[in-house]
């Protein structure tokens, strides 16, 4: 008989790690930004969290990120890190950055030499597929964000769904 | 962290005031013997599905073993049986609900169907721009969003009744909103996120005042208490046969006869036409005329398993059990801090669906620290946004019971919320 995946030697305590906790308990990245570039929401419509993302650019360049999630842990931790992370990043670092997050999701390694900070306290998300979008909710928002570059393109109304991709 | 015991469950004592046997119960249901994350399965989640016991497992076996064929087609024996099983769960359906006649019983595949059915068949004829659709704000999708679609295509307005603090509805401001422009009014039988028992009789006396049809979703209706459409003066019925023991692929629309007769079919294809020329086609007698292409045969005939499993508990059991069971549930919440239920205190007066929040521990993050425990609940917006909007979250964790829970399973609920809470608490 199949059961279905049953993680078994996974522990919570690897899934809610205390840095995952902290970030959830204190999210970065609240604070009002004064100038905003580039606005964006994202929602996960399996599970209703949302979030409002807010970025001042200058040139190639991430100045500031403001960003609120209303969700459960994962994601809160998720954007909190975020947050933490992309101040100061080119586009393209921060877009590859994301990317190589949503790699370490689908269960393959961070790509070498990427520097994802807290990230790694995420890791045992891959185990819990059915958690994986939360984390990724913020990710696939800035992607979306930074493709469609606000400076040259309105997003006012958009929205990314973590439903709208299957990668 | 701190685990919830997984030994076996000791009998509860059995009482004589209890409504069901549920030890016996159990041993009917083949999935409340495996285990999730190696603790035993505790099933809370009834009001999304049901689980099966093995008597409709079965008779969806059986059929296909001994009496499968196509129905309403073969002169053959085997046909002959099929159909006549296929029609036997129309008549257990028709006894069920108190349907005067099996010609307004349709199979659809889900209430979601149903609800489909009655908005595109009799909407779409009966509604120009002006006309009113009300609904409350307590409803499922599933009877939004149809209307929503059947509004934009005719220019009827929908309307929403409002809810109390308490969150039952609020009938004095609700009824007032049923005028002369009112012609259809749809309200859910019972709340799936609330619990909320809605007062349909009242409901539809005013809506027949002014004219208006009335459609009941009761999808948590049906399951879960006697509901008789001939106690009720309603026009529509629907449900679920996957939230009341049944196979999933199996919904019911109960219609009046004469509303049904009137309405133009739903889908077109084989078995709902009396005859076909190159021309034009003429339709088949109800209920048949809803019914276009192969329906869902064999789960239609295991569906029959289910109501009478649920006719020899007795519905006035299950309803009298779920009271009890909800009772105990409300009563041991209340021991939890900063806890808030979203429904009425009342035992008696609502469903066995909890829904609640946790202060400081995300839904969804309970959801996952339960499921580690084995116990299954749900948790999300329920598929009632609106719903979810006034209640002023995004999500909630929603417990639901049916006859094969008990205290065990309230207790290991509770054990894994304060688990849940000095988790994230420490
Ligand atoms: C109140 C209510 N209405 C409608 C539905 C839809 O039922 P189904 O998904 O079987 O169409 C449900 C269940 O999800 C429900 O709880």
């Amino acid at each position: 008989m199949v059961d279905s995946k049953q993680n078994k030697d996974v522990q919570l305590n690897d899934l809610y790690r205390d840095t995952v906790l902290d970030h959830f308990r204190s999210p970065r990245g609240t604070k009002p930004i004064d100038r905003v570039d580039i606005r964006r929401e994202g929602n996960n419509p399996l599970c209703g969290d949302k979030l409002e993302m807010s970025i001042k650019m200058s040139d190639d360049t991430i100045e500031d990120i403001e960003v609120h999630c209303k969700g459960c842990a994962i994601s809160v931790a998720s954007t909190s890190m975020l947050a933490e992370l992309v101040p100061g990043m080119k586009k393209d670092d921060a877009l590859k950055l994301a990317e190589g997050f949503k790699q370490m999701m689908h269960g393959q390694p961070a790509p070498e030499g990427l520097d994802i900070g807290d990230l790694d306290s995420l890791e045992g998300v891959k185990d819990f597929p059915v958690r994986v979008k939360c984390a990724l909710l913020a990710w696939m928002t800035i992607i979306d964000a930074l493709r469609a570059d606000a400076r040259d393109d309105d997003q006012t109304g958009a929205m990314t769904s973590t439903e709208d991709k299957q990668d | 962290m701190a685990t919830v015991s997984t030994k076996l469950r000791d009998p509860i004592v059995p009482d004589k005031r209890e409504a069901l046997d549920v030890q016996r119960i159990r041993d009917d249901f083949p999935v409340l013997k495996r285990t999730i994350n190696d603790k035993p399965l505790v099933y809370l989640d009834s009001a999304a599905t049901t689980q099966k016991p093995k008597q409709v497992i079965d008779a969806i076996a059986d059929n296909y073993r001994h009496n499968y064929a196509n129905v309403h087609r073969g002169v053959y024996t085997l046909s002959a049986e099929a159909t006549d099983l296929y029609e036997g769960t129309r008549s257990a359906v028709a006894t069920l609900i108190g349907a005067p006649s099996t010609k307004e019983i349709i199979f659809t595949r889900n209430t979601t169907e149903s609800i489909n059915l009655v908005a595109y068949s009799w909407g779409l004829s009966n509604l120009k721009s002006g006309d009113e659709i009300l609904l409350t704000e307590m409803e499922h999708h599933s009877n939004l969003v149809p209307w929503y679609m059947i509004a934009k295509r005719t220019g009827a307005i929908v309307r929403h009744m409002p809810l109390r603090a308490d969150y039952t509805l609020d009938l004095t401001a609700g009824l007032d909103m049923i005028n002369p422009q009112t012609k259809i009014v749809s309200v859910s039988h019972t709340s799936n996120v609330l619990g909320v028992i809605n007062p349909i009789a009242e409901i539809a006396e005013r809506a027949r005042k002014h004219g208006a049809i009335v459609v009941v979703d009761a999808a948590q209706g049906v399951p879960h208490s006697k509901v008789d459409v001939s106690q009720m003066d309603i026009d529509f019925l629907a449900f679920s046969a996957h939230k009341m023991l049944g196979p999933s692929g199996v919904g019911v629309l109960y219609g009046r006869e004469e509303l049904l007769e009137a309405m133009e079919p739903f889908m077109g294809g084989g078995d709902m036409i009396s005859s076909v020329t190159l021309d034009g086609a003429t339709w088949n007698e109800l209920p048949w005329k809803f019914e276009a292409g192969t329906p869902n045969i064999a789960d239609v005939i295991g569906f029959r398993a289910a109501i009478e499993y649920l006719e020899k508990l007795g519905m006035d059991n299950v309803r009298k059990h779920e009271i009890e069971l909800t009772e105990y549930a409300l009563e041991r919440m209340k021991e939890v801090k900063d806890f808030t239920i979203f429904g009425p205190q009342d035992a008696e007066s609502r469903a066995g669906v909890i829904s609640f929040v946790q202060e400081g521990v995300h839904p969804h993050d309970l959801a996952t620290i339960l499921d580690r425990e084995g116990i299954a609940i749900r948790a999300g917006h329920h598929c009632a946004q609106p719903l979810m909007e006034i209640l002023g979250q995004t999500a909630t964790a929603r417990a639901s019971f049916y006859v094969h829970n008990d205290r065990h399973d309230v207790d290991a609920l509770m054990a894994g919320l304060s688990c849940a809470g000095r988790f994230f608490g420490r």
